[in-house]
């Protein structure tokens, strides 16, 4: 029996030293058993390297950024939906899943299958809700408190120790030792990001991770536990393998049963010396490492395509330990005249 | 035999940026605007000379009705009042009252506005920190609320109320922590630090004052409806331990203002069409909050809001004529409006649509949208993917309803016309421009100063 | 009607040597590696002045070409020449005595 052929739109073509997760998404898609998966790759900037992997993304066309605007992408959509009748989209950069999410129901109308977490999902987990988080869901976090101002440092000894980090809203942390370089950080901070900034308890610890996959209802899926081995100048993985632990498949579960989170998910934890588990951030989609959980026997992309389009999916009972991945560069060739069409016509 | 020639367009290079998005990433094609209201863009400015405001009152009526649908459904007792500093050209304010809103008012000027416009005292909202001994004898007089902002108005209203034998209706205004940045203290009584219930207890006992409502404004452009639901709850936490305590029923809870617009503010990454919440969410977070409340069900308070913003940014809209192109050294293009920062002051946080009035080409270049001040600080847009555009040319500037013809500055140029488009498409001018005369009437030249030889 | 309008001749106007004008308006400069995407009425320009045409004969086969105002067409055409010269796809002019 011939498989089922889908057209999967997919994002996150940026394959670089910090890599999106489109291309090892792709990856897991195209050794699905159930289904023969045509990809049609998504991207913001012409020289993401997925474009020009023609083995793994079969078509490659560019998409406005959502900074322009749910209108033009939406737009942008359509006119590719016309010609390549598009199954199933994953998105899979955090700056456009709020665009993404919010036209859910259009794509849906459309014949566009998404499987996305709710707004509610998405909003409450930000890095400046984390204690809220912690306190409704009953999960350790450390401690942290945002802070607007100047006056607030003087006092942070009364319910910190020293050293604690210095988060922004959005992103950059940095390790203060003292109230100088807490204000330091504040002033770096704060002119970047604006306010608040975040103090957060420092956890002493080995950082630990999961991807999981939540089917709404509050079941697992999917999840499957790693440590990072090496990590790059820019904090990203190099290397990571796959850990038989318990209690952070256990910790998983009961935040996608609480939850009921719906869709991929990974979860960044610091696991002390004493086995505490502390969560420190919880981000709203497949991570790029995604490919490791395939090769250790649970094709999590496989999956969200399948519930996305409404099937049934059994959850992944084992994986396999000591599976690891190993990053690695490698330059593709490309041609000025791949580049002159992509440029002219916006497709590849 | 004639051969018909082809239409020309500006000739355009634009760089390719290696790792940037080009043509279907940024430079999505702009909308052009020919008209509002079915009014062409060309005709209006023929009429009324540019820059132009113009108002649409079918907008403020649909959004109106729009704002009072989200909350009348959910909630029994809503009344709207209008917020007079975000626009008080009197045909806006009589479209609101017609409407059906209260006049909120924060000054003795706006306070004789609204009373001009044929608003009772029982119907005026007095709020802010500066109001004057006359200003409150009068609220006084006339029945006004008056929204205390600190103790020293409590005190002088208290002066005031007895000297003039008549018992002052007030309200106190109360800042808190709803868990957005950055949070209003400045305003009115602190809630979490006991200030407000200190105020409370102050007020309740004593017979010249009457405690009619509470009222808290948590900020302005507020994304966050969560933020108005935790207000929400606090305000009635403190209604019920205020019937509790004295057996005193409070008539209103007023939540000010603050609900976003669909304008997009400068640093955001999402534009303001995508992220602002619909006023169906603003109302399921409030009404929601007050309903679940611990307040007796026969004594659900009236429910205020004093949006400005969200009812009038998308009425107006500035029309604009291009005065020059010109190449700035490192290349960019620089367009030059006859619109300044002097007219359009919320270019100063907004990255404000500025559209072409007639259908353009696909090609566009980075352009900076330069005010025609010889002052640096007049840019209307830094860095924008416009169309290019000729001398002549116009362009419409949206979502400039809130603030503008309040906020704007009589600086170096005179104000502009402001129209109104009615119902049936009728135009009005509802604030003629200013020349010469209007400015030079309220000066005076000292005798010795008249005569001079250059 | 000759112009009076020009302030400015442009002296070299010689496109660089290999540049790649594509049927689609597309630029690539083999020399800086830089590409570039014109319209159609910027393509005709580069192709005009690939061909070694003068200033006041690009103007006039542009006047039989477009329905254009002739102070419009040489203010554009002036501006155009000079962000070819800034992105570096013009021929250096020899420095001139001042």
């Amino acid at each position: 029996m011939s498989k089922r052929k889908l057209n999967i739109a997919i994002t996150g073509l940026n394959n670089t030293d910090n890599p999106g997760p489109g291309i090892p998404v792709i990856r897991g898609l195209k050794e699905s058993e159930a289904f023969e998966a045509r990809i049609i790759g998504l991207a913001y900037e012409n020289l993401e390297p997925g474009i020009y992997m023609k083995d793994l993304v079969d078509k490659a066309y560019q998409i406005p950024y959502p900074s322009s605007g749910s209108q033009n992408l939406m737009q942008r959509l359509e006119q590719i939906h016309a010609r390549e009748s598009i199954d199933v989209l994953i998105p899979n950069l955090d700056a456009e899943l709020y665009t993404f999410m919010m036209s859910a129901r259009k794509l849906e109308e459309m014949g566009i299958h998404t499987f996305l977490p709710t707004l509610e999902q998405f909003e409450e987990r930000h890095k400046a809700n984390l204690p809220s988080y912690g306190e409704k869901y009953g999960i350790r976090v450390p401690a942290s408190m945002a802070i607007i101002g100047h006056e607030a440092i003087a006092s942070l000894s009364d319910e910190f120790e020293y050293p604690v980090l210095v988060k922004g809203k959005f992103y950059d942390a940095y390790l203060a030792y003292n109230p100088e370089q807490v204000a330091m950080y504040y002033n770096k901070i704060s002119a970047k990001w604006g306010v608040p900034v975040i103090i957060q308890e420092f956890i002493k610890g080995t950082e630990v991770n999961v991807v999981a996959l939540g089917d709404g209802k509050g079941n697992t899926i999917a999840a499957v536990p790693m440590r990072k081995q090496y990590i790059t100048d820019k904090g990203k993985a190099w290397s990571g393998i796959t850990l038989a632990d318990g209690q952070m498949i256990e910790l998983t579960r009961q935040l996608i049963t609480q939850t009921r989170w719906r869709g991929g998910m990974e979860l960044e934890m610091i696991k002390t010396s004493d086995e505490k588990y502390y969560m420190i951030e919880i981000n709203p989609r497949i991570p790029a490492w995604v490919y490791l959980a395939v090769a250790a026997g649970q094709n999590i992309p496989e999956a969200l395509v399948k519930m996305a389009l409404g099937m049934d999916v059994q959850p992944f009972s084992t994986y396999q330990v000591g599976k690891m991945f190993i990053r690695y560069s490698y330059d593709l060739i490309g041609d000025i005249k791949q580049f002159e069409k992509l440029s002219i016509q916006g497709e590849l | 035999m004639e051969t018909r020639k082809s239409t020309f367009e500006r000739p355009v290079i634009n760089r390719v940026n290696a790792g940037l998005p080009d043509k279907f990433g940024m430079h999505s094609k702009l909308r052009s605007m020919p008209e509002i209201d079915s009014i062409p863009v060309e005709s209006l400015i023929g009429l009324y000379g540019s820059p132009l405001f113009v108002l649409s009152e079918k907008t403020i009526r649909e959004t109106m009705s729009d704002a009072k649908r989200a909350f009348t459904t959910r909630y029994p007792k809503v009344q709207f009042a209008w917020s007079y500093k975000t626009n008080y050209l009197d045909a806006v304010c009589r479209v609101f009252h017609q409407e059906g809103s209260w006049a909120e008012v924060v000054s003795g000027f706006e306070y004789e506005k609204a009373v001009a416009n044929g608003v009772e005292g029982q119907f005026i909202l007095f709020n802010g920190p500066g109001k004057t001994t006359e200003d409150i004898d009068r609220a006084i007089t006339q029945g006004s609320m008056i929204h205390l902002d600190h103790f020293d108005e409590l005190f002088l209203v208290m002066g005031c109320a007895e000297r003039l034998g008549k018992r002052a209706k007030v309200a106190l205004r109360i800042n808190m922590d709803t868990g957005i940045y950055p949070r209003w203290d400045r305003f009115g009584f602190n809630y979490e630090n006991g200030e407000a219930w200190q105020a409370v207890n102050k007020i309740l006992p004593d017979s010249r004052l009457e405690l009619v409502g509470l009222h808290t404004h948590i900020g302005t452009y507020i994304l966050s409806t969560n933020a108005y639901a935790v207000a929400t709850t606090k305000l009635a936490e403190l209604t019920v331990r205020i019937q509790r305590k004295f057996n005193h029923t409070i008539k209103y809870i007023d939540l000010g203002g603050g609900f976003a617009s669909r304008n997009t503010l400068k640093g955001a990454y999402l534009p303001g069409t995508d992220t602002c919440p619909s006023f169906d969410n603003y109302a399921e977070a409030i009404t929601a909050s007050l309903v679940n409340s611990e307040i007796q069900h026969d004594k659900m308070p009236m429910l205020i809001l004093e949006t400005g913003r969200a009812l009038i940014d998308d009425a107006g809209c500035l029309l604009g004529t291009v005065l020059a192109n010109k190449r700035l050294v490192d290349g960019r293009l620089s367009m030059i409006l006859d619109i300044g920062v002097n007219m359009l002051f919320t270019s100063f946080w907004y990255e404000h649509a500025v559209v072409p009035s007639k259908e353009t080409s696909d090609y566009t270049e980075n352009t900076t949208i330069y005010g025609p001040l010889c002052m640096n600080i007049d840019v209307i847009r830094d860095a924008v993917q416009f169309p290019v555009l000729e001398r002549g040319d116009h362009v419409v500037v949206n979502r400039v309803g809130a603030y503008n013809m309040t906020q704007w500055l009589q600086f170096i140029t005179y104000r502009p016309n402001v129209v109104m488009i009615g119902m049936k498409g009728d135009v009005d001018v509802i604030r003629k421009a200013e020349n010469y005369s209007s400015l030079s009437m309220h000066e005076h030249i000292p005798d010795h100063l008249i005569h001079f030889r250059l | 009607m000759q112009s009076t309008y020009i302030y400015f001749i442009p002296g070299a106007m010689k496109l660089q040597k290999n540049i790649a004008i594509s049927e689609s308006g597309f630029v690539f400069n083999p020399g800086s590696g830089e590409s570039f995407i014109l319209n159609r009425t910027g393509k005709n320009i580069l192709e005009l002045l690939r061909d070694n045409k003068m200033f006041e004969e690009i103007i006039e086969l542009m006047m039989g070409e477009y329905e254009v105002d002739r102070i419009v067409l040489e203010k554009s055409i002036l501006d155009f020449i000079s962000v070819l010269k800034s992105y570096g796809l013009l021929e250096k002019e020899p420095a001139s005595a001042n």
